[in-house]
């Protein structure tokens, strides 16, 4: 398999990224407290985005809610969806217990693992631990070998994780195409095992963020980037660390109205269909 | 002298920790946080806490994935975990049961095996959370042998009463019960069976001491972290401190 050698496009807003991810894509996507691209998110339910299948890496929030509630989703794999304080993810709690979505149960470090593995271009790589759960049963892509070089020592095997599309948010892109998320190393694993990478930003820097030295650890190169678009306060209603917080309150009111499914309805009208300057 | 119940939990907490060097707090877990930042004041900073959702100043350089890393070389020495269910043998599930789906498993099924010791930690003490044989297995309490496992569970804390791990009898031992239950509502209330002394002692309260760091420095640290978690208990506590 052959991952592509990008040379970043720039796209004029959240909605031309939105329009570049298929239906059926597989997307790989952060957690909360990990910039999300919650305006792309929200231009994916305008656009009607149907059969995604979300990968939480290595847990999903209020992004995969508002997708699973407004019928975007086939299929999650994850090890939890969650909003954190503001508690259960209502919309995933719902499907689930009706049945309507398909859900691949992991843990944490598996998918970091399963990612990891593509990043150096390997089928597989193994992992200590979690022998023994039943998870290990129901997930179709998890194997248990003998330690080749120890006797009766056996190790789980997470199979290398491609997703289709790998989607988050950035502080800064840069001329260069280069964007950067700072210490969140979970979206560089994404956006390296991907076919695609779709990013929005928080702001535009002008030149070469790698020509600096105290900001080139944190970007993830062009090399990996397909396409970028400017969405300021793009995160809303969660948070860029060093620009903005997440808006708590916010996501109290959000787990309130969704825990109907005629609250959700009337919290895509007025926060996903109805453009929204925070 | 008054106290809210997160406050007696988290000294509770706090002696279980011990002299560990290094503690971590995975998602959602305030009262662990306030115990490991009640220790640090006592113990002059120590031990090293590492709050994976901390919003300012977070322990990562790495994202979530230096976390479990950190867990696979040995580096973290107790963690905390918590369960839908959790069983007899101290398996947890944080999958679903009885048609109800919770969050999902987290890191649990790998922390469980590599912190060097597991505090199970479940304020709601009911048959239908301490079942006999949880319905799905997050993550198992134990391993057979051959299975390389660095750590296990120590103990498990609940609104009423803490447990101990007797790991070579894959059972727990009542240690005490805290104010406002006593040894037989624990029995009803706890759908597995365990072991327990003839007297079972109370669980000790927190000292005027700890309650001072506990409502001063330990406070603000959690209010950042958890805003929600700290207006409630903090709400809780105007009502019960006198004016």
């Amino acid at each position: 398999m052959n991952l592509p050698a990008n040379e970043t496009r720039f796209l004029a807003d959240a909605a031309a990224l939105a329009r570049e991810i298929p239906n059926g894509a597989c997307i790989g996507l952060p957690p909360d407290y990990s910039p999300v691209a919650m305006e792309v998110v929200r231009a994916l339910i305008r656009r009607g985005a149907k059969d995604l299948k979300l990968l939480g890496v290595p847990v999903l929030g209020l992004c995969a809610d508002l997708l699973i509630g407004a019928g975007c989703v086939r299929e999650v794999e994850t090890s939890a969806v969650t909003l954190g304080e503001a508690g259960l993810a209502p919309r995933f709690t719902d499907a689930v217990e009706k049945g309507t979505l398909k859900v691949i149960d992991a843990t944490c470090p598996m998918i970091h693992t399963g990612l990891q593995a593509t990043e150096k271009g390997v089928p597989f790589m193994p992992l200590r631990g979690v022998l023994g759960s039943d998870l290990v049963k129901h997930h179709p892509d998890w194997k248990t070998i003998d330690n080749p070089y120890a006797q009766g020592d056996p190790i789980l095997l997470a199979q290398a994780i491609v997703p289709d599309v790998a989607l988050f948010h950035a502080r800064w892109a840069d001329e260069a195409g280069n964007v950067w998320v700072g210490r969140r190393g979970e979206l560089a694993t994404i956006a390296h095992a991907s076919k695609a990478c779709y990013v929005s930003y928080e702001e535009f820097k002008k030149g070469d963020m790698l020509e600096d030295e105290l900001l080139a650890p944190g970007c993830i190169g062009s090399v990996y980037v397909t396409a970028v678009a400017s969405a300021p306060r793009g995160a809303w209603p969660l948070g860029v660390p060093g620009a903005y917080g997440i808006d708590d309150a916010h996501l109290l009111h959000y787990a309130r109205l969704a825990k109907t499914a005629d609250g959700f309805r009337r919290y895509l009208d007025e926060f996903v269909f109805k453009t929204v300057a925070a | 002298m008054s106290f809210a119940k997160e406050e007696l939990l988290a000294v509770t907490i706090a002696r279980l920790i011990g002299d560990a060097r290094h503690v971590a707090v995975g998602a959602a877990s305030p009262i662990p946080a306030m115990a490991v930042y009640l220790l640090r004041e006592k113990n002059g900073g120590r031990p090293r806490v590492s709050l994976l959702q901390k919003r300012s100043g977070n322990p990562f350089t790495e994202g979530s994935r230096e976390l479990f890393d950190l867990a696979g070389q040995g580096r973290i020495d107790v963690f905390f975990l918590g369960g839908a269910q959790i069983d007899g043998e101290a398996n947890i599930n944080l999958v679903g049961a009885e048609g109800k789906r919770f969050p999902g498993s987290f890191g649990s099924a790998y922390m469980y095996f590599t912190a060097g010791k597991t505090i199970l930690f479940r304020e709601e003490h009911s048959p239908r959370v301490l079942v006999p044989k949880v319905d799905f297995i997050s993550a198992p309490g134990w391993s057979a042998p051959g299975v390389e496992r660095r750590g296990g569970p120590a103990a498990l804390l609940t609104g009423k009463a803490l447990f101990l791990w007797q790991r070579d009898k894959r059972r727990f031992l009542l240690e005490s019960v805290h104010p406002g239950s006593n040894a037989g509502d624990v029995r009803a209330n706890t759908g597995f069976d365990y072991d327990a002394p003839d007297a079972v002692p109370a669980t000790p309260p927190p000292s005027a001491a700890e309650l001072a760091l506990l409502r001063g420095p330990v406070a603000k640290v959690i209010a950042e972290n958890y805003p929600e978690f700290a207006r409630r208990v903090w709400d809780a506590l105007a009502e019960i401190r006198p004016a």
